[in-house]
């Protein structure tokens, strides 16, 4: 591939074609896969340095108790121990709080570690810093808490009325915020409609559980009293800033690296308290700190998802056209409001998104988040999405089988149509074109759906029972800084910048802020500037998830990175070969507009004249006799993107279930995606997303709760109790794709890597309550635990046995 | 806590000599002692099968293990496989059909893999599933990993044909 075509090209584009391979499409191997697969990566917790200590947290065994006292002399006396410290040693950083626009917001305050009272049981309260871990947890054991437990509302619903007990007192109620969207006259609407359906949905908490648990190591620089945080993060430019303001540092003294990153799904994606205390400590001792949490630490203090009570009703006409849609959303938020995404994240996504892609004409969404002792929920895959998405197929299938006709059916008669883009939904969500109907018709078809409802009748009438569900959605992904600006938060994430230069040896080096942990980052935006500048993609280091190599950016988080980080790739990388088209021209003495670029080489199109990169750099560079003193341009360009609104990302799934009457072990038969995520830039990448995020979905839909009890414990705190698929549950996951129209951006891209857990839930909750439809069983929860699904058929069953 | 156990094991073809605390696990020993840190610890209860390492041929999880247990043993980690200039054969498996996306859980399927391969007939991809569901990975919802194994699977019969 490096060999100079011998031919004279001709300035035809296939001839320059061959010259420069196009990459952006291929399943191009992944550059970060050798040392992943041979143990040679580096997470955070593999990194050592001298006189090291380590980190343990005494968390709060209370969801809901002042702090008598706290006595650490004990821990304090065990050989081996640094420090022990409690809030008070904090006390000269400043409360952290999560501030928005929003009208009547109430922000909580937090500080690193709980001081008069604790809010949540796995909420830090003390330190110990030592020698080694095992060290560090016997002096845990030594420390003593004095509690006086305080009354708890546990439930959101409880919490929410006037006298429930108040978890921060200053605030005076524990409802953090209220809004309402509305859309022309939905009570009116909805009285008058000829049909309704409606139902109360709940979507339990879940754990983002990223396979590497949270960790961090702070190493100071007492050389420059600066300090470098390494850490499992998926925002390491989010954390400098704030950072730097927590420990007044400036940013030239505070790096905040991502190394390689086990995972995060969101749950990586908030500011935490063992960051601050970890870099505190590090700059009070004068020595690098390392936190690794357990398992069960993560399950019980990373943020959590989800968490809502969705009370839901869905008017229509006779013809099965949708006319209005009322939700009332309560959002259990947990006790803390979480930096920077705030406690409204979560739950307003779910009324922003709850019309989805269907053409209802009135809408009103009413939301509040109330808090509650239970660890804070933050970002999680989907964000509010699975849960509207989950609620409104769940009223269009019940829509339909109210009106006997087909939920396919039904779901393409109200699909917004292609001639109607750019569309704005009842939240004031706008949908740019996109395949919302091609891609319905293209899962039942791929999946072969009436055979499917043949099988079904088959095995209805053979007194099994098999279901089949389907999910459509559109989600808003790539999102520019007019939409982001939308909720008020303290941060900017809609733009992203790219710096990319070529070396004196002609190597080409690309920084991003965006901070890969297993979106394939350093492979997608290698084969992005490789395609433009026209290197190969593994003549391309990228360079991401460090601080301190770019001067502002936010990290990776809300199917982002491809649209902006690929975006602000493609621009740079333009301004970029301009430059190096400049260079060569004085090189090869042709004019610019004549000049190619293609497999490492700088070529006068047609012709067999050519220089490598080497040779450029070293005229720019090192050979100071080659080029006139205004010609040797700086090999370097920066460029920002900014997509300004956002991009429309949709898919269907569809999922075929089988469950045993006898054990009601449900099982996924079949499971079909069809998608359209605009150009691809990786389709092996595009899959693996695809597959990753189904598979959180079907732990969502069957598995995954983060139970906590009336008194706000954690019942399902370790990997026994709180269970997650495996390779036995995951169904073989068939994904189809499609590109309908290209969205206006540099690349075409649609951000994707979300939407997996976004459609899986409600698929699967259809496909139950399809298979279950003969008993009159629909699913409103989930997941469908086994224990659920018990209670479910056997009160239907029981309610059959009465009536006979 | 202060008794010191002396052992002695072969890890990765090197002989070991070390005394550590009765307590200290396998996983630990590994990573922080020795600085063979391919082995992770997702879980630290026997769950997940990120920490897992062959111990005298057969799967063990490191994480369960103390290093006391293992006098006398041999260890393989996935540093034993092949190398970022060479990769072996399940490493290019797994390459080749993105198998893996952040990569922390990775060296505990490999050595899942490595073993299922010498022992299972893997004849359907049913019992490749049932095979992996010891080991736990949150990014690639496993269609990669058993396309892999599968690729694998047939390449050995095909050779022992």
């Amino acid at each position: 591939m490096n060999d100079l075509p011998r031919k004279p090209l001709g300035p035809d584009a296939d001839a320059l074609a061959s010259a420069r391979p196009k990459y952006v499409g291929k399943a191009v191997q992944r550059l970060e896969d050798p040392r992943l697969l041979t143990g040679a990566g580096r997470y955070t917790a593999d990194i050592r340095a001298d006189r090291m200590v380590h980190a343990a947290f005494l968390r709060s065994e209370q969801a809901h108790a002042r702090i008598k006292s706290i006595d650490c002399e004990a821990a304090r006396g065990l050989p081996g121990v640094t420090g022990v410290y409690t809030a008070a040693d904090f006390a000269g950083i400043p409360v952290i709080k999560a501030p928005s626009r929003m009208r009547d917001y109430r922000a909580t305050s937090c500080t690193v570690l709980a001081s008069e009272k604790v809010r949540y049981v796995g909420e830090p309260v003390a330190v110990v810093i030592a020698r080694d871990r095992y060290i560090a947890e016997d002096a845990l054991a030594l420390i003593e808490v004095d509690w006086e437990p305080l009354d708890v509302a546990a439930d959101p619903e409880s919490a929410a009325y006037d006298g429930a007990p108040l978890l921060h007192d200053e605030l005076g109620t524990n409802i953090l915020f209220e809004r309402v969207f509305e859309t022309g006259e939905p009570d009116d609407a909805m009285a008058q409609a000829p049909h309704r359906v409606s139902g109360r949905f709940r979507m339990h908490r879940k754990s983002p559980l990223a396979i590497e648990p949270r960790s961090y190591v702070a190493e100071p620089d007492r050389a420059n009293d600066g300090l470098t945080l390494y850490g499992s993060t998926q925002i390491p430019g989010i954390l400098r800033d704030i950072l730097s303001g927590l420990l007044d540092l400036p940013g030239s003294r505070i790096r905040v690296v991502a190394p390689d990153v086990g995972g995060g799904f969101g749950g990586k994606g908030s500011l935490y308290p063992e960051e601050i205390a970890v870099c505190a400590l590090a700059r009070r001792l004068g020595r690098t700190v390392k936190w690794v949490s357990d398992r069960s630490e993560d399950l019980a203090s990373t943020s959590q998802g989800f968490d809502e009570i969705i009370e839901a009703e869905l008017g229509f006409d006779d013809d099965g056209a949708l006319i209005a849609l009322k939700g009332r959303v309560t959002g259990d938020i947990g006790a803390y409001s979480i930096y920077p995404w705030t406690a409204a994240l979560e739950p307003v996504q779910v009324v922003s998104f709850l019309p989805g892609p269907y053409r209802i004409p009135h809408y009103r969404g009413e939301v509040k988040g109330v808090a509650t002792p239970k660890p804070p929920t933050g970002p999680y895959r989907g964000v509010g999405r699975p849960a509207s998405v989950f609620v409104t197929e769940r009223l269009i299938d019940m829509a339909a089988a109210h009106l006997g006709i087909d939920p396919a059916g039904m779901r393409r008669k109200n699909l917004v149509a292609e001639d109607e883009f750019p569309y704005r939904i009842g939240s004031g969500i706008v949908w740019d074109r996109s395949g919302f109907a091609e891609c319905l018709d293209e899962a039942c078809s791929r999946i072969g759906y009436e055979g499917l409802r043949k099988l079904q009748r088959e095995a209805r009438a053979a007194g099994r029972w098999y279901g089949i569900g389907i999910a459509t959605y559109a989600e808003l992904t790539g999102i520019g800084s007019r939409i982001s600006v939308a909720p008020g938060m303290p941060i900017n994430t809609g733009t992203e910048t790219a710096s990319i230069r070529v070396d004196s040896t002609g190597a080409v080096t690309a920084t991003f802020a965006v901070a890969s942990h297993g979106q394939s980052l350093e492979t997608t935006l290698a084969q992005i500037v490789a395609e433009e500048l026209g290197v190969r993609p593994e003549d391309v280091r990228i360079v991401q998830g460090d601080s301190g190599a770019t001067s502002h950016g936010t990290g990776t988080y809300a199917s982002r990175s491809a649209v902006l980080g690929g975006g602000a790739a493609i621009v740079t990388s333009r301004v970029l070969r301009d430059k190096i088209k400049r260079v060569a021209s004085h090189l090869l003495e042709a004019a610019v507009e004549d000049i190619e670029t293609g497999n490492g080489r700088v070529f006068v199109a047609g012709t067999d004249k050519s220089v490598t990169f080497a040779e450029v750099a070293h005229a720019v560079y090192s050979d100071m006799r080659a080029l006139p003193a205004e010609a040797r341009e700086n090999l370097e360009a920066s460029e920002s993107y900014d997509p300004v609104t956002g991009t429309t990302t949709t898919a269907t799934h569809i999922a075929t279930v089988r469950i045993d009457p006898e054990t009601l072990a449900v099982s996924i038969d079949r499971y079909l995606v069809a998608e359209d995520c605009g150009r691809m830039i990786n389709p092996l990448v595009v899959d693996g997303q695809v597959h990753g995020g189904v598979a959180q979905g079907v732990g969502a839909a069957l598995l995954e709760e983060l139970s906590y009890d009336e008194t706000g414990q954690l019942l399902t705190g370790s990997l026994a109790d709180y269970t997650v698929p495996t390779a036995a549950e995951v169904p073989p996951i068939e994904v189809f794709h499609l590109e309908t129209e290209l969205p206006g951006n540099p690349g075409g891209f649609r951000g994707m890597g979300e939407g997996g857990t976004i459609g899986a839930p409600a698929a699967i909750a259809n496909a139950i309550s399809d298979a279950l439809s003969p008993l009159g069983v629909g699913v409103t929860e989930l997941p469908v635990t086994p224990e659920r699904l018990f209670r479910l058929v056997s009160e239907a069953r029981n309610k059959t046995d009465t009536e006979k | 806590m202060s008794t010191r156990i002396d052992i002695t094991l072969t890890v990765n073809g090197e002989e070991i000599v070390e005394t550590v605390e009765p307590r200290m696990l396998l996983s630990d020993f590994l990573r922080d002692r020795l600085g063979l840190t391919g082995t992770h610890v997702g879980c630290e209860h026997g769950v997940c099968g990120a920490c897992t390492v062959r111990l005298n041929g057969v799967t063990a999880r490191a994480c369960l293990t103390f290093a006391a247990q293992v006098d006398g043993a041999r260890i393989e980690t996935v540093e034993h496989l092949g190398t970022v200039a060479s990769l072996n054969r399940i490493q290019q498996a797994f390459r080749k059909h993105h198998a893996l996306q952040c990569g922390f859980c990775t060296p505990g399927f490999l050595m899942t893999v490595q073993e299922m391969l010498e022992t299972l007939p893997l004849e359907t991809d049913e019992e490749i599933r049932d095979a992996l569901s010891g080991n736990i990975c949150r990014c690639t919802g496993y269609e990669h990993i058993v396309r892999a194994v599968r690729e694998l699977a047939d390449e050995r019969e095909g050779a022992a044909a």
